[in-house]
């Protein structure tokens, strides 16, 4: 009897490397849309994610802004659930016994009002078991410089990366807000800090208005858009720091199918995260890591790194 | 827990007032694990706009695994809901959140307001099957006007618990509220209040409940994103002075968990 060798027909390659962080494949999900993964578990496959990035956690506990905190826009949504969480403690002690236990790189998403507790989270997660990465959220307020988000200025956005930097003991990727006028700029400050890699887009902030009562919909006034309308700014920004920096980009905002993710991954991302998809789809970023399988094996790719940064732009 | 997402291929659709619809889906998945109280939410069309899927409490279910929702038409969602057809496939994922806690033992007042009478047929179906004695039982359905709630008496009929009718403007049964028929009952603290209808109307409900040391669970709305949890917009905030979210710990609630502003 002969058999015939077709595994790779059956498993693609869709290993990526993160810096010195190799995952499975290149889709993980977003921070704050995929709760600490237990959420998902009888709705899909958690081992068939390239990485799970969890909620953002904070030092202390954070109750959240009150209702309204969310409101449906245009091919998208505004929120301002404001980082509501159980607290790193709480975080360690209740929610990382159950993400160790899966069968794929966990990724912390961390943030902080001072330098102070973003370098006290960082040391707190420090020797935990079961956390592959952390990644900083710098799109909030530095409280201590009246309030201007770390992720606005480049000499803070630095700051903030070297504070973590010096005390995790994994790889860290830093998430840029692209709430600025050159996202190249701060980009280029994290990659200087330290960091191993960078996710972008964070939400762009907007605004939503109820002609009724002629007040905000959203009880914060401002939130941020995410979904499908933002992805050609998401797809733009990504293009342009994957072009500046050269530690690997990993791409976000409003990837619904195999198809825009692919995009993103031409763009220059190396790796991809799901947002705002996974509220409409439970299973969506499993079904997109089976598609970009197929699209591997269709396309007869030697493995999904061989598409990564591989726009062509035509000089003539 | 079970859940699921289901293609559910619309069976009926009846248009039961000028902006009021009633769906029957085909989701077996669904209508078999569901309880009472318990809701789903539903994509109401496949484009990318609009984007959320749109929750809806679920007005009853059948054992050959159809499932009804109840709905008024109030923006583009519920718009695109009322134009389906027969046949045609809605992506419904479900059952979520928490239902009503069904006190066997206890007489039971079902109280409905506008929309809020939705859930309250399943309701009522599952007290029926649930108890053996359900002389005591009321039911008391309330609207703005006639069309609210004319279109549902009959299915409520079916029970032959004592049933109930207010209307704002008097077009159909008391001219009032449901709260002054709840008032006119004879109420014992024995007895438990389930109520589902606008805030205002809760709240009212709650403190007659309170006064007359009944149990009172309510169902409330909210906006909501994902209906699992994981998107924390449906917040509300509770007597601890702590946010809950309707889609994992509600959308039932005991009226004395909540904050009312009346």
């Amino acid at each position: 009897m002969e058999f015939i060798d077709n595994r790779e027909d059956i498993f693609p390659d869709l290993r990526v490397n993160i810096g010195s962080l190799e995952i499975a494949n290149p889709v993980m999900t977003a921070s704050g849309t995929f709760g600490y993964a237990r959420e998902f578990e009888n709705l899909m496959n958690l081992h068939r994610l390239g990485a799970v990035i969890v909620k953002g956690i904070s030092l202390y506990p954070r109750p959240g802004n009150p209702p309204p905190r969310i409101v449906e826009t245009a091919c998208g949504m505004l929120n301002a659930i404001g980082l509501q969480n159980v607290g790193v403690d709480r975080f360690i002690s209740e929610k990382m016994d159950y993400l160790a236990g899966l069968n794929i790189p966990v990724i912390v998403n961390i943030l902080g009002d001072s330098l102070a507790e973003y370098r006290e989270i960082t040391e707190r997660l420090a020797g935990v078991p079961g956390v592959a990465g952390i990644e900083v959220n710098i799109s909030c307020p530095n409280v201590k410089k009246g309030g201007v988000a770390f992720g606005t200025d480049p000499s803070m956005a630095a700051a903030v990366t070297k504070a973590v930097k010096e005390r995790a003991d994994v790889p860290v990727m830093v998430k840029l807000s692209p709430n600025v006028s050159d996202i190249t700029l701060v980009a280029r400050a994290v990659e200087d800090g330290g960091a191993d890699s960078i996710s972008l887009i964070n939400t762009l902030i907007g605004m939503a208005i109820d002609l009724k009562t002629r007040r905000p919909v959203l009880a914060n006034v401002i939130g941020g858009l995410s979904g499908p309308a933002i992805k050609p700014v998401a797809l733009r920004m990504v293009y342009q720091v994957a072009s500046t920096v050269s530690i690997p980009v990993i791409g976000i905002g409003g990837i619904e199918t195999t198809e825009d993710a692919l995009e993103f991954l031409l763009a220059g991302a190396s790796a991809i995260q799901i947002g705002t998809a996974n509220f409409i789809n439970p299973r969506v970023s499993e079904e997109i890591v089976e598609g970009i399988g197929k699209y591997v094996v269709d396309e007869k790719l030697p493995s999904i790194r061989s598409i990564i940064g591989g726009l062509s732009i035509n000089d003539g | 827990m079970s859940q699921y997402q289901e293609k559910a291929t619309v069976s009926r659709v009846e248009q039961l007032s000028a902006k009021n619809y009633r769906l029957t889906l085909d989701s077996p998945g669904i209508a078999g694990a569901a309880k009472a109280g318990q809701f789903v939410m539903i994509r109401t069309g496949l484009a990318k706009d609009p984007l959320l899927r749109r929750p809806f409490s679920i007005h009853q279910t059948s054992a050959n695994g159809h499932l009804q929702i109840y709905f008024k038409v109030v923006g583009r969602g519920t718009d695109m809901l009322a134009r389906v057809k027969a046949g045609e496939i809605v992506s419904i994922f479900g059952p979520l959140g928490r239902g009503f806690q069904i006190n066997k033992n206890s007489p039971a007042i079902i109280i409905g307001g506008g929309l809020g009478i939705a859930p309250m047929l399943f309701l009522a179906k599952s007290i029926c099957r649930l108890k053996t004695d359900c002389s005591n039982d009321h039911i008391i359905l309330g609207g703005r006007e006639r069309s609210e709630v004319e279109p549902l008496v009959n299915d409520f009929k079916q029970f032959g618990l004592k049933l109930g009718l207010a209307t704002d403007d008097g077009s159909y049964g008391h001219q009032g509220y449901v709260t002054d028929l709840l008032k006119s009952l004879e109420l014992h603290s024995g007895c438990t209040v389930y109520a589902c209808g606008p805030e205002p109307m809760m709240a009212r409900v709650y403190s007659i409940s309170k006064s007359g040391g009944m149990q009172c669970q309510v169902s409330v709305e909210s906006v909501m994103a994902c209906g699992m949890g994981a998107c924390l917009g449906c917040s509300r905030m509770t007597k601890k002075g702590t946010y809950t979210h309707v889609c994992l710990n509600g959308p039932v609630f005991n009226a004395e968990e909540l904050i009312w502003n009346s």
